[in-house]
């Protein structure tokens, strides 16, 4: 699906609330390849996954990228008076794949949730929603942030297969996280040391 | 299904779903009401006056639904999610003008013609009185989303818009309760304004959604 897909970053910086966040991050990630974004609180991770998402503008340094984006940020952005699969199909169908939807969510098991209103759905339960999306997107470069927050263990595992999965087809994953993932043959960029 | 109506839809469905609807024609009809009560049954005044009384409730109307055009879709990333998907800023605000434009006319163009009733309009004036509605509530609803994404995000966000909002749309209350007298002239100018509010406000808008992802 994706064999021109690629992200450069080169250089960036990031300036938020009057204060320099990071600097002089780079990192290029071809097909098939993963990055993981650690740091602690407060040391731009977000900000970086909004940078590379298109979403801030970078402070210094370019954002190159190759191929569709899929973001999984903090909120769900998922219309809390849908049922799940009626708000995961709006934004599929967005993304010309309204027939994607069962699949994802069977993939993060939440195919028996399918027509539970969105409000009803516990904190771990929307976060694989939207991990849900990002897989029916069919995007092929991921930018989660914080993925694993919220996720009991054996979700988390899902989340870790889901990966491996998607850059086994050729995708790329950048991935925000302050807990463990076991992700193998992984790039990591350390911000805030 | 193009994003364009796909956004607009998805609008139309959460004002109807959220009874964003029925509040603003039912304040719409309860200002109308409201003039007879004051006024009292002096049914010549209230016919001259009447006009301008449907104008200025249906602007204040149009004030009500503002706070949950963009702020809530801002705060759960929704805006974001398009932004990913490369949907550009300006083209989400005028989906969203559309589809508020069809939630909120209709219904008000419908609630006009009761209050003309209680306002004793004759029905050369209400005919009039549509017309000159279904003109400039286009201009309305873009100006409302426009002022929805400046004030989104802020405190006091709902006596904001009312100040932001209200002083721009004197030339479509000007231009609207002076086409009932039947003058063609104004009806053209409200055209005007209505038009130059619908071209302007969705990159207004979009601006005002960049800059508030900062």
């Amino acid at each position: 699906m994706s064999a021109a897909a690629r992200l450069t970053l080169t250089d960036l910086a990031c300036f938020r609330g009057g204060r320099m966040l990071f600097t002089g991050v780079s990192l290029a990630l071809g097909p098939g390849e993963a990055a993981l974004v650690t740091g602690p609180n407060g040391a731009g991770k977000s900000s970086l996954i909004r940078m590379v998402a298109g979403l801030l503008a970078p402070a210094a340094g370019q954002v190159a990228c190759e191929g569709a984006r899929a973001l999984m940020a903090e909120n769900a952005a998922l219309d809390p008076e849908r049922a799940l699969a009626d708000a995961l199909g709006y934004w599929a169908r967005l993304d010309g794949r309204g027939e994607a939807v069962g699949a994802a969510l069977a993939a993060v098991g939440l195919t028996d949730l399918a027509p539970v209103p969105v409000r009803l759905l516990s904190t771990g339960q929307r976060r694989r929603a939207a991990l849900a999306r990002v897989v029916a997107s069919g995007a092929p470069v991921w930018l989660l942030d914080e993925p694993a927050n919220g996720l009991d263990i054996a979700s988390v595992a899902v989340l870790e297969a889901l990966i491996a999965a998607h850059r086994q087809a050729g995708g790329i994953a950048l991935v925000a996280t302050h807990l463990p993932l076991a992700l193998t043959d992984v790039k990591t960029l350390e911000l805030g040391s | 299904m193009s994003a364009f109506t796909a956004i607009a839809w998805r609008e139309l469905r959460r004002a109807w779903s959220s009874g964003g609807l029925v509040f603003p024609v039912a304040f719409f009809l309860l200002v109308a009401i409201l003039f007879p009560f004051a006024i009292g049954p002096d049914g010549k005044l209230l016919a001259r006056v009447g006009g301008g009384v449907i104008w200025a409730a249906a602007l204040l109307a149009a004030l009500l639904p503002v706070e949950r055009l963009v702020a809530p879709d801002q705060e759960a990333g929704v805006l974001d999610q398009y932004a990913v998907r490369g949907i550009t800023d300006a083209m989400v605000a005028a989906a969203k003008m559309a589809g508020h434009w069809l939630g909120f006319a209709p219904p008000l163009l419908a609630a006009t013609v009761v209050a003309a009733a209680l306002l004793n309009l004759s029905g050369d004036q209400l005919g009039q009185l549509l017309v000159a509605l279904a003109i400039g509530t286009p201009g309305l609803a873009a100006l409302g989303v426009a002022t929805a994404a400046l004030v989104a995000g802020l405190r006091g966000a709902g006596a904001l818009a009312g100040l932001v909002m209200l002083p721009f749309a004197v030339p479509l209350l000007i231009f609207g309760a002076g086409s009932i007298d039947g003058q063609a002239s104004a009806l053209k100018l409200l055209g005007a304004v209505s038009l130059l509010l619908v071209a302007g406000c969705p990159f207004v808008a979009g601006a005002a959604i960049r800059m508030g992802r900062s």
